[in-house]
């Protein structure tokens, strides 16, 4: 069975109808891309996995609950993690407080220490910036405690919603190289991005989202080769 | 020495509207919404201390604890059962009314209970006054304890923000509920345990205020609630030490203001200080200001 089973869903915001009807599933140590142009319904998918948005019709299963019917703040404790769109870390408080409210619901004191030093092992930079504000921060260094954040919950698998947005190339490397070691490290990434190139690159799998619908799917590899992914996304 | 006993007066009255507007002002930065029946808790949690101490002969303290643990109730339940079901409306006004509705309901329900005869409250606070400069200075016994409660409260209020889970959760609900959503925080709960706090506060300030003005009707809070609304907007809507000294300062303008002044002008001094400092600092002394990069 699917780690992650997504079947028929359908999302409004009013009158808006923005999920028509998607079904895709996530295997477990999988790297799944979910690539579209804007508008297209990527970050609503995401939001309603993790609750903060209600889905209408359908189902997400995951781990064999269904998360419908779960209040958002409950699925991070089932090994959910989600690094939102714009990456939201509270910019009043400082990187240390930013970090330890994503190990919010964890209980063991020696366990949360151990996870803060594997982040600050993976990100050194947060580490020489623990006492600064959040809001502080570039934005290359929000993105790794948007991530950081997230791994704090010891998550099995991690939702990013476009890590790589505004930042420079450099930046965007070091994140998708970060993004496969979270996955090496045995987390299952649900990967959205416009980076349609760096995302298919890393991915085991894809799936290609057009004005709520999924158009096209399957190994990312070949999706990198089809003629239209290429013309429509990858700018050739 | 007229002058000390002035600005001690001011203080210890500042203290109280400090208490209050912690209320408004953690409320405001959680909730976003201005609770306008604030104030009208102090005056419930007073006309309680009041019975509990009169017709139950309850002692101070513990009817003071009474009071308390009922305003926090009356709080959250205020919260659950009249803003929450409002919290994702369109307009934020329908909040902002139904907080006025509120505060109606709950003076009119004394005025029903209590009947508009005022009641002379009598103080909670047993200790004598202090003389100094060979009685020239009088402090009274309310005004030391008033300002020491508030000085308690306002290193608790800080050490609780910023040092516990809870209070971490609240500042990261303030500042963004679904990203707070996504690290496991109860949203709602968060939002219900800030308005039980600054209800408790509420009950606080109610004895203490009612301790040095004994005269207790069911529209005793309505001024206090407004000028400590005034005191948290003038410190910086949405922080804790702007509550603070937005309190303080407010106390002691209008104590001054009517001892050298005019006591008829004292609320308008007040007021004009506020329209100022606005105007010089929109965000008031210690506004958050920060822009979120994005
Ligand atoms: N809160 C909202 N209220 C109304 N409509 C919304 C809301 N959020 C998103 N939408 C609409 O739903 C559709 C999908 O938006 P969504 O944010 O999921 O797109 P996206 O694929 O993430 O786009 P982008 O790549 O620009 O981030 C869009 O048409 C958008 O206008
Ligand atoms: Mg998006």
């Amino acid at each position: 069975m699917a780690m992650l089973s997504i079947e028929n869903l359908e999302v409004y915001y009013g009158a808006i109808h923005a999920i028509k009807g998607i079904s895709f599933d996530v295997e477990e140590g999988e790297i799944i891309a979910l690539i579209g142009a804007n508008g297209a319904g990527k970050t609503t998918i995401l939001h309603t996995i993790t609750g903060l948005v209600p889905a209408k019709h359908g189902s997400i299963k995951f781990g064999g609950k269904e998360l419908t019917k779960t209040p958002a703040h409950k699925i991070v404790s089932m090994g959910m993690a989600h690094v939102p769109e714009g990456r939201r870390v509270f910019a009043q408080l400082t990187v240390y407080e930013n970090l330890m409210l994503g190990a919010y619901t964890r209980k063991d004191k020696a366990e949360i220490a151990e996870s803060l030093e594997t982040v600050f092992k993976r990100f050194p930079r947060l580490q020489e910036r623990r006492n600064q504000s959040a809001g502080t921060l570039s934005g290359g260094e929000q993105q790794m405690l948007a991530m950081g954040r997230a791994l704090m919950s010891k998550p099995s698998i991690i939702l990013m919603d476009e890590p790589s947005m505004g930042l420079s190339p450099l930046y965007v490397s070091e994140i998708f190289d970060i993004i496969q070691e979270i996955n090496k490290s045995g987390t299952t990434v649900l990967l959205v991005e416009q980076n349609a190139k760096k995302a298919l690159s890393i991915a085991n799998r894809a799936y290609v989202l057009e004005t709520g619908k999924i158009v096209l799917s399957g190994d990312a590899k070949e999706l990198a080769n089809n003629d239209s992914v290429k013309k429509a996304y990858l700018g050739e | 020495m007229t002058f000390l006993n002035y600005l001690i007066n001011g203080l210890s009255l500042g203290s109280v509207y400090a208490i209050i507007a912690l209320g408004y002002t953690m409320v405001y930065g959680i909730a976003k919404m201005l609770n306008f029946a604030h104030g009208d808790i102090i005056m419930v949690g007073a006309y309680i201390i009041y019975y509990s101490m009169t017709s139950f002969g309850i002692d101070p303290i513990l009817s003071i604890v009474i009071s308390m643990v009922l305003c926090t109730v009356l709080g959250v339940v205020i919260e659950r059962v009249a803003y929450r079901p409002l919290r994702n409306a369109s307009s934020s006004l329908a909040v902002l009314i139904t907080a006025i509705g509120v505060s109606y309901l709950l003076q009119n329900t004394a005025l029903l209970m209590f009947s508009a005869n005022t009641k002379t409250f009598s103080s909670v606070v047993a200790i004598d006054p202090i003389k100094l400069f060979d009685g020239q200075l009088t402090i009274s016994g309310e005004a030391i304890v008033t300002i020491a409660v508030c000085i308690v409260i306002m290193v608790g209020l800080t050490l609780f923000v910023n040092k516990t889970k809870a209070g971490q959760a609240m500042q990261a609900v303030s500042e963004d509920k679904g990203a707070a959503q996504l690290m496991g925080i109860n949203v709602n709960g968060t939002i219900a345990l800030t308005f039980a706090i600054g209800s408790a506060l509420a009950a606080v300030a109610g004895a203490l205020m009612c301790s040095t003005y004994p005269n207790l009707t069911p529209y005793t809070g309505t001024m206090p609630g407004i000028k400590a609304f005034v005191a948290a907007v003038f410190g910086g809507i949405g922080s804790i030490p702007g509550a603070m000294i937005g309190g303080l300062l407010i106390g002691i303008i209008e104590i001054l203001g009517k001892a050298y002044i005019s006591s008829q002008l004292a609320d308008a001094i007040v007021f004009a200080v506020l329209i100022i400092v606005l105007l010089v600092k929109p965000t008031g002394i210690l506004g958050k200001n920060i822009q979120e990069k994005v």
